[in-house]
Parts: structure tokens; sequence; C-alpha cells
């Protein structure tokens, strides 16, 4: 077969058919197109993309086994490092990652290994083949708080590696951001529900409505005969503006936008109860996957126009260029270098107007990207009767709070043991958006595989010292 | 799956039921809610908790069938389950020796107000209830109040039974002290009472029940202004002090999604037919 220069085309739903459905954008390799694609992988000596993944996975390994047709083997070859492959292969940023390393990509295109990815996890679900090995059961008994996925990679490492370990989640279905914050166009939910069976199918027990915090504390699960505890209850209180106008009807954290439309299924309202309120112009504050998700869920709500508000320029968004792309062809209208200042409503207290100022950007900030400045005398407004708010979310506070000694930053966040995820208390583990803010899927999942590893260690030897 | 053992019809329209939840029965507080869902395709709904059996295992919660949701609800019987019951959530109220506390409940709260008095009663207060509802047919557990208060008085919305409204609230407070005001029950209640306390500068402790969709403090639909600051009910309270809450604000934001139960409600009666 010709090796190609550039990547094998994945076929996309078209956009002026997508915008008006929920179903998944991107629709995934062929096995023909997954052949030609692994053919492109040099299968290098010393394979750099390697180094890019979080969690290690034998990457020219797997493509080799596709390129061979060996598809089940594939999946396997994954598995031994990541337990969620078809959701990484979906929102995994792998043109930072993994992609970013492939020599090819030196002077062309480098080989699609998220697509690859996905391609295995799919044929694998597709043609029910799922294959859980049986692991022993002599470790110890760990708690997992959360089952995002963070928690689900803690889970799954340990549940191999011989531990009883039993996953709390307050809400009422397991998968954390994957079910509530990562759109069903994105990541279907009957996918994340298939990589959560598997997880059970290893021999986690999950226990749902179990806010810890709230119904139990770490404390008490340390009593109640737990070996360890992890906490990977991500970044789910949603910051605001703090603007005048920010508690008008109509003015949405992204959180809740997403959380009705993707867990609650508001998109199929009245056949499933919970509704959601979407007018016809729609402005999104903030520039990253949120952001993105949020304006790209409420075209497909019905809003007439959506607009991206973010206050630096293209260059610094956030966003995955992949999203950005796919908002743009949507429709999405991006007014960047522009910061809201003021939300007012009429007299039934209903959002109606968005007043904005332009900005310029000035010297680099902490953060290494160039500082906004407002430009004075630049203030307009414009009509808006929905604002959905995406400039980030902070740790919910319900563990900390009812957690004495667990040591956190001003933001919240909970401090660790950067090679062991341990926090400090003893025997008390956290990993992903709780530690690191909100941030990726995949750097939640290293974390995960981290943690697993230094969990793990603890429990054996705490168990050799009792004699268990 | 949590299985009802209990079902009591108070009130044509008003119903209490007990379920099994063993955990959150150890646990639940006066003042703390539940967030339940009836089925797959269920919103989340938080609903005060009335009382706990840590013995039995059980929870008690009161309601009053006025959307789709509670109208399902009051159609599951004794030994039929309910999908899911997240609980307790929100904060505790305060349980202390103030003195002499009134406690004021309306509706369907009053269940919750009794849970609230008996742990304030064990406290060492002395305890006045005023119970309150739209019509003497709506008064419920006045036997309970009665036997768990000091002094009660009772109020309809139409003078159907004991006083009509609250105007009589201001000669009780004119008349003697209290130390504090709890009060549960429908927002322009609370308001209401909480407006009459303030001229007297006792601190009022109030209840909320805005929108909530997770109840855990990710959405912030709930969003109550507090003394100028936004705060989260499901996190920060339900219970707030009354004289610092934005009730229009608060009351308009409850309005919003009010097209939309009528939507529910009428495809929820094309569905039963």
């Amino acid at each position: 077969m010709q090796r190609r220069n550039t990547q094998v085309e994945m076929p996309k739903q078209d956009p002026k058919e997508r915008i008006r459905n929920f179903n998944e954008v991107a629709k995934g390799y062929t096995s023909e197109m997954a052949v030609e694609e692994a053919h492109r992988c040099l299968n290098c000596k010393n394979p750099q993309c390697r180094k890019g993944c979080p969690v290690e996975i034998d990457i020219p390994a797997f493509i080799k086994l596709i390129k061979e047709k060996k598809f089940g083997e594939a999946i396997r070859k994954i598995k031994e490092k990541n337990a969620l492959p078809a959701i990484c292969g979906r929102v995994c940023p792998q043109e930072e990652q993994c992609q970013k390393f492939c020599v090819l990509g030196l002077k062309g295109e480098s080989v699609a290994i998220g697509r690859l990815e996905r391609f295995a996890a799919d044929f694998e679900r597709e043609n029910g083949i799922i294959n859980v090995e049986k692991y022993g059961s002599d470790g110890g008994r760990v708690a997992v708080i959360g089952s995002g996925p963070a928690s689900l990679t803690v889970a799954a490492e340990l549940a191999k590696l011989g531990h009883r370990v039993e996953v709390f989640e307050s809400l009422h279905t397991a998968g954390g951001v994957l079910m509530y914050g990562i759109p069903e166009f994105r990541l279907p939910k009957a996918i994340v529900q298939s990589e959560v069976e598997y997880v059970k199918k290893l021999g986690v027990l999950f226990h749902l409505d179990a806010t810890i915090g709230k119904l139990t504390t770490i404390r008490e699960l340390f009593e109640s005969g737990f070996d360890a505890v992890f906490i990977g209850s991500g970044a789910g209180l949603p910051s605001f503006l703090q603007i005048p106008g920010e508690n008008l009807n109509g003015v949405y954290s992204a959180n809740e936008f997403l959380i009705r439309t993707n867990l609650m299924k508001a998109y199929l309202f009245p056949r499933y109860d919970t509704p959601i309120k979407v007018g016809k112009i729609v402005a999104v504050v903030g520039g990253g996957n949120v952001a993105m998700d949020a304006a790209r869920s409420a075209l497909r709500l019905g809003a007439e126009k959506v607009y991206i508000i973010y206050r630096r320029s293209k260059e610094e968004l956030p966003a995955r260029l992949e999203e950005v792309e796919n908002a743009e062809e949507e429709g999405i209208i991006f007014m960047l270098l522009t910061n809201p200042i003021r939300f007012i409503g009429d007299e039934r207290g209903n959002l109606k107007v968005m007043e904005c100022i332009k900005m310029e950007l000035g010297e680099p900030d902490e953060s290494g990207r160039r500082r906004p400045v407002p430009i004075k005398g630049s203030e307009f407004k414009m009509d808006v009767d929905t604002a959905i708010i995406a400039i980030g979310q902070t740790p919910n506070p319900l563990i900390q709070r009812s957690t004495e000694g667990l040591k956190t930053t001003k933001w919240n966040t909970i401090i660790v043991e950067e090679e062991t995820c341990q926090t400090s208390i003893e025997g008390v583990y956290a990993g992903g958006d709780v530690v690191s803010g909100a941030a990726t899927v995949i750097s939640a999942m290293g974390a995960g595989k981290k943690a697993a590893k230094a969990i793990h260690e603890f429990v054996m030897k705490k168990r050799l010292k009792s004699g268990t | 799956m949590y299985r009802i053992v209990e079902k009591i019809k108070l009130t044509p329209t008003d119903k209490m039921l007990v379920i099994e939840a063993p955990e959150a029965a150890r646990k639940a507080k006066p003042g703390q809610f539940a967030v339940l869902r009836i089925s797959e395709k269920g919103e989340r709904i938080p609903i005060t908790i009335a009382g706990v059996d840590p013995d039995k295992g059980t929870v008690v919660i009161v309601f009053a069938e006025v959307g789709k949701t509670s109208k399902d609800l009051g159609k599951l019987g004794v030994g039929d389950y309910i999908l899911n019951f997240a609980a307790p959530l929100g904060n505790p109220l305060n349980i202390k020796n103030y003195g002499t506390v009134l406690c004021v409940g309306g509706g369907v709260f009053v269940g919750a107000l009794l849970f609230l008095i008996k742990a304030l009663r064990q406290a060492g207060n002395e305890i006045v209830t005023i119970i309150g509802a739209r019509n003497s047919e709506h008064l419920i557990f006045l036997d309970d109040a009665e036997k768990l208060s000091d002094e009660l008085y009772i109020s309809t919305d139409d003078g159907s039974r004991g006083y009509k409204g609250l105007e009589f609230l201001k000669e009780l407070l004119n008349k003697r002290k209290f130390d504090h005001v709890f009060t549960i029950g429908s927002t322009s209640m609370q308001r209401l009472v909480s407006e009459l306390t303030h001229p007297y500068s006792i601190p009022t402790t109030v209840n909320l029940f805005p929108i909530m969709v997770d109840a855990t403090g990710m959405c912030g639909a709930c969003r109550v202004i507090v003394g100028g600051a936004t705060k989260f009910a499901c996190v920060d309270g339900p219970d707030f002090d009354g004289h610092k809450v934005d009730f229009d604000q608060l009351i308009s934001r409850m309005r919003f999604y009010n097209p939309q139960e009528k939507i529910a409600m009428v495809y929820h009666y094309k569905e039963v037919a």
C-alpha cells in the first residue's frame, strides 16, 4: 500500500445537517480507512509518540496490529494501559500529545493516532467482543470518590491489581464530566456507559446518589474498613464573571446549561422531564472547550445566532483547534477581544441586553498569555436573550469542607505529592481536576494511573504490616 | 432503588411517603433535603426531609401534587421504588438552645417544620408554633404540632380556620419576646414572616428552594442574593438570614420555567390518556 503524506480524513456529518441533531459529528474510520492510516506509521525503533501519552499506551504496537487487521488484538494492546479508549480516542487533545511527537509530523501530517484508537475501541464494542480478564481479589479495600475519568482509571487499575474497589458518585449516573459535561454529539453517552460497564465487569462496585461530605465522610470510610481513599471529585463549581445582572433569568453557568442538556437530556423535552430555555440570540462567554460545547449545544437547541465572546484573540483560544473549527463550520460567530461588563434585564427579570467592552492585548501575564486590557470608551450593547458563562470551574468544596487536615490551595484544589498523588492525609490520594483545576480527560487519567500505583503500594505495605 | 414502605394521604393533594434509605436516615438532620428522581426520564427534584427513623432506616417526605413529577410521585404506592434518592443534601439548621423560638410553617412544609421543632425542643427551647395553610382542608399534622409546641397558633389564607393570614403575627411580636424565628413554607410566606420580624430585629432563618438541577453545587441554577452576595442555595443554604434575602430576584428566578412546566403537564395528560 502506498504511504500517504496526509492523514486519512475521518467522515463527519455535514454542518447543515448536524446543527439540527445531537448525533455524533465525527463518524469514525471504516476498517479500510483505519488500515490505510495505520500503514502510514513508520513503526519507529525509538517511538517518540509514546512520550506524549500520559498513560503510556504502546502506540506503535497497536497500530501495527491494525495494519495487520488484528483489530481485537489491537484493542487489547491499548487496554493494557488505557481502560477508556473509546473516550480518549474522541476527546484527547492528541495534537498536543502523542501526535505532536510523531516523526511524520516534522515534514507532513502525523499519524492520526487518536482516530485509530477510537476505531479499535469502537470495533470492539460494535462487535461485542469485550474481553474481561479475571483478576484476583487478594488486595485491600479502596474507596474512590467521584466517577469521572480520574476515578474510573483508578478503579480499573486497582481492580486489575486485585483490590476491592467501591466508587461513590453523587449524581444518579456514573461518568462524571463525561456524562454531564461533554455533549452527546462529541461523546455519545452510550459509549461512556459501555466504558463504565467494563469497569463494573472488572469487579468495581458503584454507589450512586452518594455525596461524600454529606452522606459519609472520608473518616467514616476508613472506619468502615477501607484501606485507602482516592478523591477524584473533579472541578464542578462554576465560576461567574461577578458583574451586574448576572443573576437575571437567562444567564446560565455553562455547567447548568450542559447538565440540563447532557445529563438530563433536556433536548428531548417533554419526552424527558427536564426543560431548558434557549433564546434566539445566545452569547457564550469564554474560549475553552466548554464554551465551544455550550455554543454548539445552543445551536442544536434552536438558537438562531450564537456568539462566542472571548477577551483575548483567536490565537489564545484555549479550546482545541478541532473544536474551534467545528464551531466555525457550524456558524458560531466569534467576537474576540471583547468582554462583557453588564447584563441588563426587563421588568420581569429576564435578560435582554449585554453590554461589552473591546479589549486589546498588553504585556504577558503570569499565565504567559498576553493580558487583555479594556479599551476606554469602546463600550457597546448587544441584544441577547441567553448568556452562558463558560469561564472555568473550580473544585466543589464539599469534601474539602468535611475533611479535617486535608490541605488545599486558595482555589480549593487539593495539594498532593507530585509523584504519588498523596494528599496531606495518610492513605488519602487525589487526582484529576480536583488537583489540577479544570484540565483534560487524559491528564486526569494520567493522574489516576499514578495514584493507582501509589495506592497499590500503600495498601500492600499496610496489609503486610498488619499481617492480613 | 429506594422502596416506599408507607404512604399517607394527608389532604386531597398532599401526601406523605416513608422511604427506605438507611444511610440517609442515619445522617439527615432538620433543614436538609433530598433530591429524588422517579424514572429514567425524570427530573431531579429537591424535597425537604420531614423526619427520619435511623433504627428502621427510613426517611419521611411530604409533598403537594402540583407538577408533573409530584403527580407521578403521588401515584406510587407502598412497595414501589423510587429510582434515585440522594440525601442528605444542604446544610443542617443550627440546633441549640436559643430560648424562646417562634416556628412558622406553611403547607406541606409543616412536616419539615415538625422535624425541626423536635430537635429544638430536645435542645431545651420554648416553642411557639404557627401552622398555616390555604384553608382548613390543607392544614396538616395539627395534633403533632399541638403535642410538640408550648403554644400553637393556626392560620389559613381564607380564614376558614384559625387566624386569617399572618397579620396577627404583628400582635404576637408586640406582646412577647422571641429569641429566634424559623420559617419554612412557600417563598411568599417566608418573605412575609421576614418582613414582619425585621422591625423587631429578631434573627429569622428562612429555608429557600429555588430551582435546582444537580443540587450539589455544580449548576448554580439556585443562586440567590443574600446581603448583596450571590449564594448557591444547595450548598451554601438552604437556610439563610431572611432579613438579607433578595426575595424579588428569588421569586423571579423561580418563575422562569413556568411555561415549560405547563408544557410538561399537557404532555403528561396526553401520555396518561
